[in-house]
C-alpha cells in the first residue's frame, strides 16, 4: 500500500514536471495579468490614434482646401478668410529666444555642475532646486513672466494709455526660455555624467587643462545626448500656452502685418500657434467651419513638434545602438 | 653592457623624491608612510597584491589623484627638486612633462593621427603641418606601431585591436616629448604576443624617458625593470581596515633573487598575493 | 632629442599664467550660468509671495469663502478652484495609473526588444502632444463620445473631460517613470525568483513590483503633481464661463481648477489690468507651486530611495 502510492506520486510527479516542461498546464493567472496589462497599453496607443485620426481627419482636408493661404494669412473672422501667420512668427520667436538663451545658459550650468562644482552643499542644493524647478507647473512660469518682464516694462509707460505695453513677443521668449531651461541642464547633465572617465582621464594625461578636456572630449561625446534634450525642450516651449495667456498673449489678430523676420515685432503684442488653437478651440463648434480650422491649425503645430520629437528620438536612438557596439 | 651600466649609475639623478606620502580617499587611508627615491632614465616596476595602493601611487606622480574629488596627499613629493603638491604648481605643466598610460587602452575617439598630434597641438609647440606629420610618425615608430597604421593614419583609432590601442597611447603619451612616462599595468588587458611587443618597446624607451610601471606580473617586472618596489597591504588588528604600504625597494635582480624581507620572498615566490 | 632636465625651479611648473587666466575665466561663467537657475526660484518665490500678500492685504478674508469664483466681483471662493483640481487630478489619476502602471510593467517586464522599440517611441510622442492639442481632444471628443454618454444630462464643459484628457497627458510620465523603477530592479532578483521555478506574473508580482515600489510611488506622486499643475485642458475643457466659475462637487458640470482660474484672470476676452482681481492669480499661483513643491520633494525622496538601494 505505501510502496503504491510513493509510486504513484512519483508518477505524478513526473507527469507534472513533463506537462510543466512542454509548457502543458495553462496558466491562467498569467494570462490574465499579461491581458490585462496589453490592454492597457492598447489603451494608450488607441488614444494615441484616436487624437491624430480626429485631428488628421478634419484638419488635412481644411489644410488643403486652404493650401498656403491658410499657412501665409492673417486671422481673420471668416474660418475660411482665417490663417495662421501671426501664431507661427510668434512660434518662431519664441524658438529663438529658447535657442538663444536657454541652451547656452543650460547646457553651461550643466557643464559646471558635472565637471565643475565640488561635492558640497551648494552644489546638492543647485541640483535639487533644478529639479524642483522642472517639476513648476507651466503657468507659474507665466505668473513669473507677469510679474517681472511685462509688469517692469508696463512701468517704463506710467501714462501710456495702452495697457500691457509689457506684453511682448520678447516677454514671451525670455518667459518660455526660462520655463524649458531646467529641462535643458538636467538633460545635458545625464549626457556628460554619460562621458567615460577613461576619456577624460586620457585627455589629461597628455596635459590638457580642464576647459580643453570638456571642449575636445567631453562636449563632442555628449553632443547627441545635449542635441535630443535640447530639442526635445525645444518642441516643448514650442507646444506652450499657459504662460503666454498670463503673459498677455493676444488671442486673436494682432492687426497690420509684420514679416517673419523684422525686429521690432520684439517690443510688440504678440500671439503664438498654441495661443491661436486655444482661441479657435473656444469659438463655437457650430458656426462655420471653425472646428475644422482649428484641427489644421492643431496639424500645423503637431508636424512641428512631433516632427522635432522624432528627429531627438531617433537620433538618440541610433547613438545608443552605435555607442553600445 | 655593463660598462652602459656603470656610466648610467655615475650620473644618476632622481626624478622623484617621495618622502613619507600618504594618500587619502576621504577619511581612508589607501597608503601610509611611502618614502622612494626614483631615478632617471631607469624602470622602476611597482609590484605587490591588487589593492595595496600601486595605482594610487603613480597617479599622485603626476597630480591625477586631483581628478578624484576625495583624494589628499601628505608629505613630501618632488618631482626634480620642486615640491609636486606645492600651492604654486600647475597640475597641467606637471602632467605636460610626466605622461601616463592607463590600464585600459583609452584612446580619443578620433582618427590615429589626431589622437598622437593632440598633445603637441595643445601644448602649442608643434603646429606647422610638416613637423606636425614627423613628429606623429617619428612617435607612432617609437610605439613600433607605424608599420601597422602608416596607411590608416586618418581612420578611427577605435577600430584598431587592444594592444595597438595601447601602443597608440603610449606614441600618443610620448608626443609631447615628456619627462617621464607613468604605465599602470598597460599589458593587463592585452594578450602575450601584444604583451611582449609593448614590453620590449620599453626596454627602448628607457634611453630617451624614465619610466615607472605599475605590474602585478610579478615575471613581467623581473623581465623589464631596474628597479623593484614591493608593495604590500596592512590589515588593521581592531578596524579591519587595509592600507598600503611599502615594504621594499631595491634593484630588480636583488629583489628577485635574494630579497630582504620575508613578505617580498613569500610573494615573489608565489606563496601570497 | 628628449627634453633635457635637471633640477627644476617651482617657475618651470607653475604654469602660464594667460592659461591660468583663461581657465578661471572659463568656470567662472560657467558658474555664472548654474546660479541664473538659483535667482529664477528666487524670482519665483519673490514675486509670488509679494504679490499674493498684496492680494490677502486688500481683501477681506470673508470673500474666500463664498458659491464661486469670481474675480471681477471680488468673490475668491477657495473651494471652487481647489475642488475642481481634486475632481480633476482624481479623474485623471483613475485614468493615467492603470493604464501608465500596464504600459510600464509590459515593456520592461513582457515586451521582447522589438516591440519595445517601436512601443516606447510612440509613448514618448504622445509625451511630446502640447496639452493644447489633447485640449481640444478632450472638449470636441472626449465630451461627446465618453463624458456625455455616461451622463446624458452632461453639458458641453465638464470637469470629467478635463480630468480624461489631463490623464491622457500624464500617461507618458507616469509610464516612464515607473518603467524606470523597474528597470532599476537588478535582474539577479528576478532570476532567482524563476530559478526557483515562480512564474512570470508570480516573479512580477511578488519580486519586482515591491522592490520598484518606492520609484513606482514616485511616478504616482509626479503624476498628481504633473495633473494638479496642468492649465490648458481644464481651460479649454472645463470651464465655458471665462473669468467666473460656480462651485460644483459634482464632475459632470463645468467648474474651474486652481490653474485655469489663473489662466482665466488674465486671458484677453476680459482681461484684468490690475487691482485685488488679478493678484488673485498670484495668490493661487503661490498655493499652486507650494503644493506641488511639496509633492515633488516628497517624489524626489522616493527616488532617491531607489537609487540608494541598488
Ligand atoms: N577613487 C577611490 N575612492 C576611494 N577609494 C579608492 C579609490 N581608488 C582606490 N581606492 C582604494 O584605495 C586602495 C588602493 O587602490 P589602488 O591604488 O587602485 O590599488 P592597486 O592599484 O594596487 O590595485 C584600495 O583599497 C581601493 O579600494
Ligand atoms: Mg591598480
Amino acid at each position: 500500500m505505501a510502496l503504491s502510492t510513493l509510486n504513484s506520486g512519483a508518477e505524478y510527479a513526473k507527469e507534472k514536471v513533463a506537462a510543466d516542461l512542454q509548457g502543458k498546464s495553462f496558466d491562467f493567472a498569467g494570462a490574465v495579468f499579461r491581458l490585462s496589462l496589453l490592454t492597457g497599453l492598447a489603451f494608450g496607443i488607441l488614444i494615441l490614434g484616436a487624437v491624430m485620426w480626429d485631428v488628421l481627419g478634419d484638419g488635412t482636408g481644411f489644410l488643403f482646401d486652404r493650401g498656403w493661404d491658410f499657412i501665409t494669412g492673417n486671422a481673420k473672422s471668416r474660418s475660411d478668410e482665417y490663417g495662421i501667420f501671426e501664431g507661427l512668427r510668434g512660434t518662431f520667436w519664441i524658438g529663438v529666444f529658447v535657442v538663444v538663451f536657454s541652451f547656452p545658459i543650460g547646457i553651461g550650468a550643466a557643464i559646471y555642475l558635472e565637471e565643475y562644482a565640488p561635492d558640497n552643499r551648494v552644489t546638492r542644493f543647485i541640483e535639487l532646486n533644478i529639479r524642483n524647478l522642472a517639476g513648476v507647473p507651466s503657468v507659474v512660469y507665466g505668473v513669473l513672466g507677469l510679474a517681472i518682464f511685462v509688469r517692469a516694462l508696463d512701468g517704463f509707460y506710467p501714462n501710456s494709455l495702452d495697457k500691457h505695453l509689457g506684453s511682448t513677443t520678447a516677454a514671451a521668449g525670455a518667459t518660455l526660455a526660462i520655463l524649458v531651461l531646467p529641462i535643458v541642464i538636467i538633460t545635458s547633465a545625464e549626457a556628460i555624467r554619460a562621458v567615460p572617465q577613461a576619456l577624460r582621464e586620457g585627455g589629461f594625461g597628455v596635459g590638457a587643462t580642464k576647459w580643453e578636456v570638456i571642449r575636445h572630449h567631453v562636449l563632442p561625446y555628449a553632443a547627441p545626448g545635449i542635441f535630443t534634450g535640447t530639442l526635445l525642450s525645444l518642441a516643448r516651449a514650442l507646444g506652450e500656452a499657459a504662460p503666454l495667456i498670463l503673459v498677455g498673449g493676444v488671442l486673436g489678430s494682432l492687426g497690420p502685418k509684420s514679416s517673419l523676420f523684422e525686429l521690432e515685432q520684439l517690443g510688440e503684442r504678440f500671439t503664438a500657434m498654441p495661443l491661436m488653437i486655444t482661441q479657435l478651440a473656444k469659438k463655437p463648434a457650430f458656426v462655420g467651419d471653425w472646428n475644422s480650422a482649428t484641427a489644421a491649425a492643431i496639424l500645423v503645430l503637431l508636424v512641428v513638434v512631433i516632427f522635432a520629437n522624432l528627429v531627438a528620438i531617433l537620433l538618440r536612438n541610433h547613438f545608443e545602438k552605435k555607442r553600445s557596439n | 653592457m655593463t660598462i652602459e651600466t656603470e656610466t648610467e649609475d655615475t650620473d644618476n639623478v632622481n626624478i622623484f623624491e617621495v618622502s613619507d606620502v600618504n594618500v587619502y580617499y576621504g577619511d581612508f587611508r589607501a597608503i601610509r608612510d611611502v618614502s622612494i627615491d626614483i631615478e632617471a632614465n631607469e624602470i622602476t616596476a611597482f609590484i605587490g597584491p591588487s589593492g595595496c595602493g600601486k595605482t594610487t601611487m603613480l597617479r599622485s606622480f603626476n597630480r591625477m589623484n586631483d581628478l578624484i574629488p576625495t583624494a589628499r596627499v601628505t608629505g613630501e613629493l618632488k618631482y626634480r627638486g620642486v615640491s609636486l603638491y606645492d600651492k604654486r604648481v600647475d597640475p597641467v605643466e606637471v602632467r605636460r612633462r610626466i605622461g601616463m598610460v592607463f590600464q585600459k587602452p583609452n584612446p580619443f575617439p578620433k582618427s590615429v593621427y589626431d589622437n598622437v598630434a593632440y598633445g603637441p597641438r595643445i601644448a602649442g609647440n608643434v603646429s606647422k603641418g610638416a613637423e606636425m606629420d614627423d613628429l606623429v610618425e617619428s612617435s607612432l615608430r617609437k610605439a613600433a606601431l607605424w608599420d601597422e597604421v602608416k596607411d590608416r593614419l586618418k581612420s578611427s583609432a577605435l577600430g584598431m585591436s587592444g594592444g595597438q590601442q595601447q601602443r597608440l597611447c603610449i606614441a600618443r603619451a610620448i608626443a609631447t616629448n615628456p619627462d617621464v612616462v607613468l604605465m599602470d599595468e598597460p599589458c593587463s588587458a592585452l594578450d602575450p604576443i601584444a604583451t611582449g611587443r609593448i614590453e620590449e618597446l620599453m626596454a627602448q624607451l628607457k634611453d630617451e624617458y624614465s619610466i615607472v610601471i605599475v605590474t602585478h606580473n610579478m615575471q613581467q617586472a623581473a623581465r623589464v625593470s631596474d628597479k623593484t618596489a614591493f608593495f604590500s597591504v596592512e590589515v588593521s588588528e581592531e578596524s579591519d581596515l587595509r592600507t598600503g604600504i611599502l615594504v621594499e625597494f631595491g634593484s630588480t635582480d636583488l629583489m628577485f633573487s635574494n630579497p630582504t624581507d620575508e613578505r617580498t620572498e613569500n610573494y615573489v615566490t608565489g606563496r601570497f598575493g | 632629442m628628449s627634453q633635457t632636465f635637471g633640477n627644476l625651479e617651482i617657475g618651470d611648473l607653475t604654469g602660464s599664467p594667460a592659461r591660468n587666466r583663461r581657465e578661471r575665466i572659463v568656470s567662472t561663467t560657467f558658474r555664472i550660468t548654474a546660479y541664473v537657475s538659483l535667482l529664477v526660484s528666487i524670482l519665483i518665490v519673490l514675486s509670488l509671495v509679494f504679490e499674493a500678500w498684496t492680494f490677502i492685504d486688500g481683501i477681506e478674508i470673508g470673500w474666500l469663502w463664498g458659491d464661486q469664483w469670481a474675480p471681477p466681483f471680488n468673490e475668491y471662493d477657495l473651494k471652487t478652484p481647489l475642488v475642481g483640481s481634486l475632481i480633476v487630478t482624481g479623474i485623471a489619476m483613475l485614468v493615467a495609473i492603470p493604464i501608465g502602471l500596464a504600459s510600464a510593467i509590459y515593456l520592461s517586464e513582457y515586451a521582447n526588444p522589438t516591440v519595445r522599440k517601436w512601443l516606447k517611441p510612440l509613448l514618448e510622442i504622445l509625451a511630446g502632444i502640447p496639452s493644447v492639442v489633447l485640449g481640444f481632444f478632450a472638449l470636441r471628443w472626449v465630451t461627446p463620445n465618453i463624458v456625455q454618454n455616461l451622463n446624458a444630462d452632461a453639458p458641453g464643459f465638464t470637469l470629467a473631460a478635463a480630468g480624461i484628457g489631463v490623464g491622457i497627458l500624464t500617461v507618458p510620465l507616469i509610464a516612464s517613470v515607473s518603467e524606470d523603477a523597474l528597470a532599476a530592479v537588478p535582474s539577479s532578483l528576478r532570476e532567482a525568483s524563476a530559478g526557483l521555478g515562480a512564474k512570470r506574473v508570480t516573479t512580477t508580482i511578488r519580486i519586482t513590483i515591491p522592490a520598484a515600489i518606492s520609484g513606482l510611488v514616485a511616478a504616482f506622486i509626479i503624476g498628481v503633481s504633473r495633473a494638479i499643475g496642468e492649465t490648458m485642458v481644464v481651460f479649454l475643457a472645463a470651464g465655458g464661463g471665462g473669468n467666473q466659475a460656480q462651485f460644483t462637487a459634482s464632475a459632470f458640470e463645468s467648474g474651474t481648477v486652481v490653474t485655469a482660474a489663473m489662466a482665466a484672470t488674465t486671458a484677453p476676452s476680459d482681461r484684468l489690468s490690475e487691482g485685488v482681481a488679478l493678484q488673485s492669480l498670484y495668490f493661487l499661483g503661490l498655493l499652486l507651486f507650494v503644493i506641488t513643491l511639496l509633492l515633488n520633494l516628497i517624489a524626489d525622496r522616493f527616488v532617491r530611495k531607489v537609487r540608494m538601494v541598488y
